[in-house]
């Protein structure tokens, strides 16, 4: 059984515009168009768009904080709205741009809160938070108010706090905005470690590509509120045309520009001095090697192709839904 | 996150940790209200010089309207049925009960609203009226230590005042004092929620602020109004329950069964009021917008 099972959920949201002075005209505008999802027990789950495509409303949809207009839900098995009590008992949240720390209190004292507002037995409580303590490096600010932390030590404490009831399914909504690279890395550890070692399931929004990169098999990316592509990020790359890439200095340019199987040329830099080739059906070692009987190679490099350039592709479209089935995780 | 979850630890899943439906999930739901409650009172705690400076206004203020009701009283000594110790008592304990049961300022969950924060709280295993609840008795109790006592403590010195002469208005003055912070928490939850709907709340804080001060008792005992108009008020509308009836229990204006009675209105009016809080929340939620990405 999937732990999360979304199927066509739309979200409606009523604006008014401005219509002339006094007039205002109501216009139904929706946030998420049908969205299909089914994530399975110890996924890892980007989940990416523009700013405004509605990632940050599914997500509200599926922790039962919104009801939507339309569609089905189930999350570990519960309606989100109806039964948002007892769901909330089984997923933890992160939302990176809000608190759900007590700003007046120590974390410590905020943790001692929600073991009780969670109910969780003090054995298994005080397990976790050693853990997360470990982990996280929570001790150099463990007593002091949430108020006066950081933003890099605040996010640690939310990871923690929403980690403390032990959850089935983390839902972390940008939680790597606004941090410095040291933060960003221990965060990211932190989640790649609960990704590594257990059934936990993981859904991510996040602007920042490289989290997705680092931590998610499966991207889910939507746009005006449909999704544009659900697959691994290797299928998006082959979607897109991006490959690896090899890079070859040669001490001196060919006469011609070499052909090698598997490896068109895609540039020639420096007046022949510098060739690139993108890597479609053969690897780096081939292209290397046959470089090596055609020229005297002075430098090689590989470059990995860049997510970020080929979601911004998929950005600009803002077409109907592309599912692609084909490269849909497992 | 088997390590976060599952046993070798000693950590037994979350399904596993919610008890049955037996006498002892009721003990459970105490010890999180406690808990909420504990918090919410350190939470206060933690802002001692607003602590000393809202006491001592409300000593200032206690002489100042203190002067003015004994003014009133005269030569002759009473006034609407008080006598000069029982409006001594009046002032003081009603100066004293000011911010336990807390009438203005209080725009947490507006806040809250208005930023989207509100989301976390819907978030939690406990239902919001609930955990807001359990908080602000935490600040009440918080608020009885050190914004009840420096008045009551004060007023003695300066003034002669009643002190209750039958044990039975004790409990009932705690009870009454107890729904009284219940019912105003109720009244400002409302206040607050209609911040889902209006998104600036400033308009129904106004109107409460107008109405709590001057139909609750705080401005002038409620006794200086025709007899019909106060009857109206006490059981028309919730605001005598808040102050009114609390002191005119301490002073002992009436017999113990209307002590009591009175004590029964309070109550009406609490249930009331928690359950329309439940009610507006449950409307709430079903068209929440949470603002902010």
């Amino acid at each position: 059984m999937s732990v999360i099972e979304a199927r066509y959920l739309r979200k409606e949201f009523t604006v008014r515009v401005k219509a002339g002075r006094l007039r205002r005209v109501k216009r139904t505008v929706a946030a998420v168009d049908g969205v299909d999802l089914l994530v399975e027990r110890g996924e890892m789950l980007g989940y990416i768009g523009p700013n405004g495509a509605g990632k940050s409303t599914t997500l509200k949809m599926l922790t039962g904080v919104l009801t939507p207009t339309s569609g089905e839900v189930r999350v570990c098995g519960l309606r989100p709205v109806p039964e948002r009590t007892r769901l909330a008992l089984r997923i933890g949240v992160v939302f990176g741009q809000r608190s759900q720390l007590w700003w007046d209190l120590p974390l410590r004292d905020s943790f001692d809160l929600l073991r009780h507002v969670y109910r969780v037995p003090a054995d298994a409580h005080a397990a976790r938070l050693r853990r997360c303590r470990d982990l996280l490096d929570l001790d150099g600010f463990l007593d002091t108010p949430v108020r006066q932390l950081s933003l890099g030590q605040r996010m640690r404490g939310e990871l923690t706090a929403a980690l403390l009831h032990g959850p089935e399914v983390l839902f972390l909504d940008e939680p790597t905005i606004g941090l410095d690279v040291v933060s960003k890395q221990a965060v990211r550890g932190f989640l790649g470690e609960l990704g590594r070692v257990g059934d936990t399931t993981l859904v991510l929004t996040t602007h920042d590509l490289a989290d997705i990169e680092r931590l998610c098999r499966r991207l889910v990316v939507i746009d005006h509120g449909r999704v544009v592509h659900d697959g691994t990020i290797a299928a998006l790359h082959d979607r897109y045309g991006s490959r690896r890439l090899v890079v070859a200095d040669l001490d001196a340019a060919l006469p011609e520009p070499p052909e090698l199987p598997g490896a068109p040329l895609r540039g020639v830099e420096a007046d022949g001095h510098r060739l690139v080739f993108a890597l479609e059906s053969t690897g780096a070692a081939e292209v290397v090697a046959a470089l090596a009987g055609l020229a005297t190679l002075r430098d090689i490099s590989i470059v990995e192709p860049d997510i970020e350039e080929v979601v911004a592709r998929l950005y600009g479209r803002g077409e109907g839904p592309l599912v692609d089935a084909s490269g849909a995780a497992p | 996150m088997a390590w976060l979850r599952k046993e070798g630890n000693g950590v037994g899943s979350v399904t596993a940790t919610v008890a049955p439906p037996t006498a002892s999930n009721v003990i459970l739901w105490f010890r999180t209200f406690g808990a909420i409650a504990g918090s919410g009172f350190r939470r206060y705690a933690t802002y001692r010089q607003a602590a000393v400076a809202g006491a001592v206004t409300n000593t200032v203020f206690g002489f100042l309207r203190c002067y003015l009701l004994l003014a009133v009283a005269g030569a002759a000594g009473s006034v609407a049925g008080y006598d000069r110790a029982q409006l001594a008592t009046f002032v003081w304990a009603g100066q004293g009960l000011l911010a336990v049961i807390l009438f203005w300022g209080w725009t947490d969950l507006a806040d809250r609203i208005r930023t989207g924060e509100v989301a976390s709280d819907l978030l939690r295993p406990v239902h919001p009226v609930t955990s807001y609840l359990a908080t602000d008795l935490g600040r009440a109790g918080w608020a009885g230590v050190s914004r009840l006592l420096p008045p009551v403590l004060v007023g003695p010195l300066f003034f002669d005042v009643h002190l209750p002469a039958r044990w039975q208005t004790v409990p009932l003055f705690v009870a009454s004092v107890l729904l009284a912070v219940v019912l105003s928490f109720g009244c400002r939850y409302l206040v607050n929620a209609t911040a889902y709907w209006l998104e600036d709340v400033r308009g129904p804080q106004i109107l409460w602020t107008l109405a709590s001060g001057a139909f609750a008792g705080l401005y002038f005992p409620l006794p200086f109004l025709p007899d019909a108009l106060y009857l109206a008020l006490q059981f028309g509308t919730p605001f005598p329950s808040l102050l009114q009836i609390p002191l005119d229990v301490l002073v002992e204006r009436d017999s113990t069964a209307t002590q009591v009675g009175l004590v029964a209105v309070q109550a009406g009016w609490t249930v009331a009021a928690l359950a329309l809080c439940r009610l507006v929340q449950r409307r709430a939620e079903r068209r929440l917008v949470v603002q902010g990405g």
